[in-house]
Order: structure tokens, then C-alpha cells, then sequence
């Protein structure tokens, strides 16, 4: 899958390109699932903005070839053993963790945008993180104009 | 608008368990500080994907307004991760992460 391509490509920038075809691919599931409005917020911000500042990153770095000479032998074994135990691990724990089916037959409304305003906006726990988000995002617009400053 | 009936839950979490398990590998196994980052995002959304499949099984909103929000946190942890490694890549010189094994002194 192009999730592999991911890892193992050696210029960065087909490691991005590989990751926004991953994005697309993850949003169609979306659509499939049943969560349309996801889907389409899922492209705008992964594959739009996300993906986008990655390439910044990498044009500016200028970063056209990726020699590893650091990465030793033992350390690319390891880092294989590990990650395929714990894909093990993760599919033996999961094996038949899809359990119950829901009760109630119409599912195809869930993820419309009013349905999921009402939840927002209505449920329990929802309203505080919501708003407590737009803190995060200016503490976040706050620290990313402050670290790339060149004289402080 | 019908009902889509779609690919079982179990397919979908094995798919997020094996994107998740490859961008664990990748973090562990490269050594650019910016491939590590998309390593990350792809462990994100292996996880959005997982959250989603069992809202549709569920039946319930409630997460994908949850997904909502790790989206918007994996946003702006992309943003000041960005911005960390731009003052890196000018104090250092390059984007290697073994870098940092040498921080004492």
C-alpha cells in the first residue's frame, strides 16, 4: 500500500506524495463509512493544508536525496522485530473485537452535518472542548510565529 | 439517500491495526525528522479511521465529532512540530534526529 511507499521511499518528497494518496484513500473509506462531511474535512485540512506545509518544510530544507549513514544494522532490525510483534500483538487483540451490531436500523444519517451539529453542540461533554480547541489552535498560531523568528 | 451496507468492521480494524503498526515502523526506522513526522500523522489516521468504523457500527455521532477534534489537535501539533524543526535544521544544519543523542554539554 502507499503507506509502505511511505516509509521505505528514499526522497522525502515521494514520501509526501505517497502520504497524500494515503489521505485520499482514507477519506474515500470515509465516505464509504458513512461520515461525509469527515470525508470532505478530512481532504481539506490533511491533503490541503497539512501536506501542504510538509512540502514547504522540504522545499525550503532543500532535501533531495536522503543518505542514511547513521541508521545502523542492528537498529533497522530491531525497529522491524518490534513494529511486526506489535502488528501481532494489535491483530491478535482485536481479532473479534467488532462485536455487537446497533439496534437501530436507519445508520445512514449519522454523519450528515446537521446530525453532527446537534451532537456537537448538544451532548454532554462537547460544547467545552470546542471551544477550548480555538485556545489551542492560537497558543499553537502563537508558538509556531515565535519559533521561526530569526532574532528573538 | 440509502444505506451503503459496506465492508465489515473487522476489515476495517485490521486496516487501521496495519497502518498503524507501519507508521510505528517508520518512526522507529527513519532517520529524517520530517518523515518521522508523516509516520506520525499516518498513526493518526489510522486511529481516525478506527473511530470512525465503529461510529458506523455504533451507531452513534458521538465519535466522529471526537474524530473532529483529533483532527484538529493532529493540525496544530503539525504546525509548532513544523516550525520546531525549522529552528533545528537552522541551529544544526541538518535534519538528522540522531542529533539529539548528543544534547548533554
Amino acid at each position: 500500500m502507499s503507506a509502505l511507499m511511505v516509509v521505505f521511499s528514499k526522497n522525502p518528497v515521494y514520501s509526501v506524495l505517497f502520504l497524500i494518496l494515503t489521505f485520499f484513500s482514507i477519506a474515500g473509506h470515509y465516505f464509504l463509512l458513512n461520515a461525509q462531511f469527515l470525508g470532505m474535512v478530512h481532504i481539506i485540512v490533511y491533503a490541503g493544508a497539512i501536506m501542504v506545509l510538509f512540502l514547504y518544510v522540504i522545499m525550503m530544507l532543500n532535501l533531495n536525496k536522503e543518505d542514511e549513514p547513521g541508521t545502523t544494522n542492528i537498529s533497522k532490525f530491531a525497529a522491524t522485530i518490534s513494529g511486526g510483534i506489535l502488528m501481532l500483538v494489535l491483530v491478535a487483540a482485536t481479532h473479534s473485537a467488532a462485536g455487537i451490531e446497533s439496534p437501530v436500523a436507519d445508520t445512514s444519517q449519522i454523519g450528515s452535518i446537521e446530525n453532527l451539529g446537534k451532537v456537537l453542540f448538544n451532548e454532554n461533554g462537547f460544547l467545552l472542548p470546542f471551544e477550548i480547541s480555538s485556545v489551542l489552535f492560537l497558543a499553537s498560531m502563537v508558538g509556531a510565529v515565535f519559533l521561526s523568528k530569526k532574532e528573538l | 439517500m440509502e444505506l451503503i451496507p459496506g465492508i465489515s468492521t473487522e476489515h476495517y480494524i485490521f486496516l487501521s491495526v496495519v497502518l498503524f503498526c507501519i507508521g510505528a515502523f517508520g518512526v522507529m526506522y527513519r532517520k529524517n525528522a520530517i518523515i518521522v513526522f508523516m509516520c506520525i500523522e499516518l498513526m493518526l489516521n489510522a486511529v481516525n479511521l478506527l473511530l470512525v468504523a465503529f461510529s458506523r457500527q455504533w451507531n452513534g455521532a458521538d465519535a466522529q465529532v471526537f474524530v473532529f477534534f483529533v483532527m484538529a489537535v493532529a493540525a496544530a501539533e503539525v504546525a509548532v512540530g513544523l516550525a520546531i524543526l525549522m529552528m533545528i535544521y537552522r541551529n544544526t544544519g541538518t535534519t538528522d534526529i540522531n542529533v539529539f543523542s548528543k544534547l548533554k554539554g
